[in-house]
């Protein structure tokens, strides 16, 4: 196999084609493999995942459509030395994040020392006024966080997005895990990968200690993952966490408040839940508070919240860190809590906002990547590079009309990692979401996570709704 | 756990004895088709969907009771929501909604019979494969049966699904005896009918009793002991008194569990205390029509008392 082209960075091949010291132990084994074996082993994948039912459902699809997220069995790997870096900058961002967070809901010092605009914060639905003034059990706002972030040189990860809201995709991480301990027992044996598996039980110690006061003293804490229902794209995953933390998994219509109390109606009757574990946006969470009429989250949730009755995770109003204006912030952020430079950067970004930025970004518009700064999933954004004249004329003419609302990136070339094809191995650009846990205990962050991949030739594209699997991340030991 | 999931797995539960059930039935009729006229098949069509509550449905839609008509309409009418195959799609949403209340495997195994079944339904089931497709409902079915007997912790999760497994149970052999009694016999009392063997063992072959009914009565048949089989004899797992015996423990599990008693146990004591003093002579004597439309009653009664003692909706 060939490296895609000299300007991307291939993490098994270096460009003279000679396999980078990573993949060292993976290609040895690989090359002794029956090629016919490793197609059968490819197809026993594909049966494994349907039966376990680690699906995804697809909105607009027909209802209960449910598809598979490709897997791919060649795994990324990453470097005991890589991985030291990588997770002290991942480290580092998470324990700003939350100290920007606590920040936001009080006195906002970082908008008076004139680091932050106002402006990002007002008509910003993500910014909660339910929050203000609140500090959650522990101070604790993001108890999990999914860091996106892209390489495009040996030494270069950078940060694509933050999410601080609920970040999903945890169980492929461990799933694919499964997957590949099942189908190549030896491998393991002979290369010393760090493990992922007792992920769920450090998130439940985690949320446990998250737990409000009054629930701390008595027994352990009672801890319930709530889930949209069964018809929500990620139901899969809210069941497997659920039963891998030996927690309920509850529906809005399971819960009420029962004397000062969120309660779960069980055949014993109403039982108190201390920690809230939730896959349900902030804007259902709470049908009073937020003027929903979903009912798929919990009347009077926000009250029992701000009076200390249960803790809810994440905190409502961290999507606000999402938000990619605040986003192109987050050097400034990193520094100003931290007192540190920032180990890990993000990608360039043009804030359309500012004039002279809005002007380089619609003189550029076909090089570059324009995205809502509230979306996310890949939805509502121009990859200049791939958009017809017409696409980019339509575009622009959105940006001109409302520039807060935009931000631009160059089009980066992504790292390729190999994957598997009838052909051999083929390249195709990555990324990875590697998951951090955080409690009173500090940061915890799980060695690996979620490599998505682009499966098209030339695609850029990781996300799972258009078109892109996942892959097992290695994390060597030293 | 919560009264959603018990709700949920207690109708898991439901749909796959009900779907086991029909498969039976189906057999049974197309054995029928096979070796009798076509007057005797269209009969035995007839009283299969009068069996499961679908005549009526089934008429309004088809002028004539066909036999592939029949088995396609009840395995995988697309209009038919109680097809086998929604049956079975209904049980695995509702596995699916209880996923933590179950194991690794019973959810697999539920999600390979969906799955199986899926495949197997995707077409019009024709007399080539049909004899293939009704022992895949079976097999797949005992399946999870096997799965949740060898991998699901004793608890109340367990106790709920089986209370679902023979609240269904005991209905439908309720109503296939109801039913069979109805077209074969119309009178109990009548004794060395002239009906023949085989007419016999079609009630017995639909709940799987031929053999240990063969083997009890050295090989004879007779309308009374059949009743007496289906509805008294605690040893036959489909007999009602069995279905009866394993509510009852499995009613009392969840007694011990909650620390008493609520008023589904009662309606339960009363109606076993009804079967253990029935005999087939007071049966017959008062009618055995009259007898079993009491039970199906008092199943349904004692069904509606546990979803709302133990909270299964809001």
């Amino acid at each position: 196999m060939q490296p895609d082209s000299r300007a991307t960075y291939d993490e098994m091949l270096d460009p003279d084609g000679a396999v980078r010291p990573a993949y060292h132990g993976f290609r040895e084994w690989f090359d002794t493999q029956d090629r016919d074996w490793l197609k059968r082993q490819d197809a026993e994948a594909e049966r494994f995942f349907r039966r376990t039912g680690i699906t995804f459902n697809v909105y607009g699809e027909d209802a209960g459509e449910e598809r598979l997220i490709p897997f791919d069995m060649i795994p990324r790997i990453i470097t005991a030395g890589e991985w030291r870096k990588l997770s002290r900058g991942i480290e580092q961002r998470v324990r700003a994040l939350n100290a920007f967070l606590h920040d936001l809901y009080h006195r906002q010092e970082i908008v008076r020392a004139g680091r932050l605009p106002a402006r990002l914060l007002r008509d910003n639905a993500a910014f909660l006024p339910q929050m203000a003034g609140f500090t959650p059990p522990g101070g604790v706002y993001t108890h999990i966080v999914g860091v996106d972030l892209v390489r495009t040189g040996p030494d270069d990860f950078m940060v694509l997005e933050d999410n601080a809201r609920t970040p999903s995709g945890v169980s492929y991480m461990l799933e694919n895990r499964e997957t590949m301990m099942a189908m190549f027992p030896e491998l393991f044996s002979r290369i010393a990968v760090r493990p992922v598996s007792d992920y769920p039980r450090r998130l439940a110690r985690s949320l446990a200690a998250c737990a409000p006061d009054r629930a701390r003293d008595g027994d352990r804490p009672v801890v319930a993952v709530l889930t949209p229902g069964i018809f929500n794209s990620a139901y899969f995953e809210h069941a497997f966490l659920a039963d891998q933390m030996g927690a309920e998994l509850v529906e809005g219509s399971d819960l009420r408040v029962v004397d000062g109390r969120i309660a779960m109606r069980t055949t014993a009757g109403y039982q108190p839940v201390d920690v809230i574990y939730r896959r349900v946006d902030d804007e259902y969470l709470d049908p009073l508070s937020f003027n929903s009429d979903r009912v798929l989250g919990v009347a009077g949730i926000m009250d029992i919240y701000r009076s200390g009755g249960v803790t809810i995770a994440n905190a409502p109003g961290t999507g606000i860190a999402d938000d990619k204006a605040i986003y192109s912030f987050m050097p400034e952020i990193v520094e100003f809590y931290t007192g540190e430079k920032p180990i890990l950067q993000n990608v360039p970004t043009w804030r359309c906002s500012e004039d002279e930025a809005l002007k380089y970004v619609l003189d550029n518009l076909k090089d570059l990547v324009v995205k809502e700064v509230h979306g996310s999933g890949g939805y509502g954004m121009l990859i200049g590079p791939t958009a017809s004249k017409r696409e980019i004329a339509r575009f622009e003419k959105k940006l001109r009309a409302k520039p807060d609302n935009y931000i631009a990136q160059p089009t980066l070339s992504l790292s390729t990692v190999p994957i598997f094809t009838k052909a051999g191995l083929a390249p195709r650009h990555v990324d990875l979401r590697p998951f951090v846990l955080v409690s009173p205990n500090g940061i915890d962050i799980t060695p690996g996570g979620l490599t998505r991949v682009a499966l098209k030739k030339g695609s850029l594209v990781v996300n799972s709704s258009q078109g892109g699997g996942t892959k097992d991340s290695w994390v060597l030991e030293d | 756990m919560l009264g959603r999931s018990a709700n949920g797995i207690y109708w898991m539960s439901r749909y796959l004895e009900r779907a086991e059930n029909t498969a039976r039935l189906l057999d049974v009729g197309f054995r029928m088709a096979l070796t009798r006229g076509p007057n005797a098949a269209r009969e035995e069509w007839k009283s299969v969907l009068i069996t499961i509550g679908q005549e009526a449905d089934f008429a309004r839609r088809f002028p004539d009771h066909l036999g592939p008509q029949v088995v396609n309409y009840i395995l995988r009418g697309p209009d038919n929501p109680l097809s086998v195959l929604s049956m079975v799609e209904d049980a695995r949403t509702n596995a699916r909604s209880v996923r933590t209340a179950i194991t690794r495997e019973v959810w697999e195994a539920t999600n390979e019979c969906w799955m199986v079944l899926r495949d197997l339904l995707a077409r019009p089931v024709r007399e080539t494969n049909v004899g293939e497709v009704l022992g895949a409902i079976r097999a797949q079915t005992t399946q999870v049966r096997g799965a949740m007997d060898g991998t699901m912790l004793r608890n109340e999760i367990y106790n709920f699904s089986r209370i679902g497994t023979f609240i269904e149970r005991a209905d439908n052999t309720a109503r296939i005896l109801d039913v069979k009694y109805y077209v074969l016999l119309p009178s109990l009392a009548w004794v060395g009918s002239s009906l023949d063997n085989a007419q016999w063992e079609t009630v017995l072959r639909s709940v799987a009793g031929d053999r240990a009914y063969r083997w009890l009565n050295a090989g004879s048949m007779d309308p009374r002991g059949i009743a007496q089989f289906l509805i008294l004899d605690g040893r036959f797992p489909r007999s009602l008194v069995f279905c009866y015996e394993k509510l009852k423990s499995n009613m009392a599990g969840l007694a011990r569990q909650h620390g008493g008693e609520t008023s589904a146990h009662q309606l339960l004591r009363d109606a076993g205390v009804r079967l253990h003093e029935a005999s087939i002579e007071r049966i017959v004597e008062k009618g055995l029509h009259q007898f079993i439309t009491e039970f199906i009653a008092g199943t349904i009664r004692i069904g509606e008392a546990i979803a709302a003692d133990y909270r299964f909706i809001e």
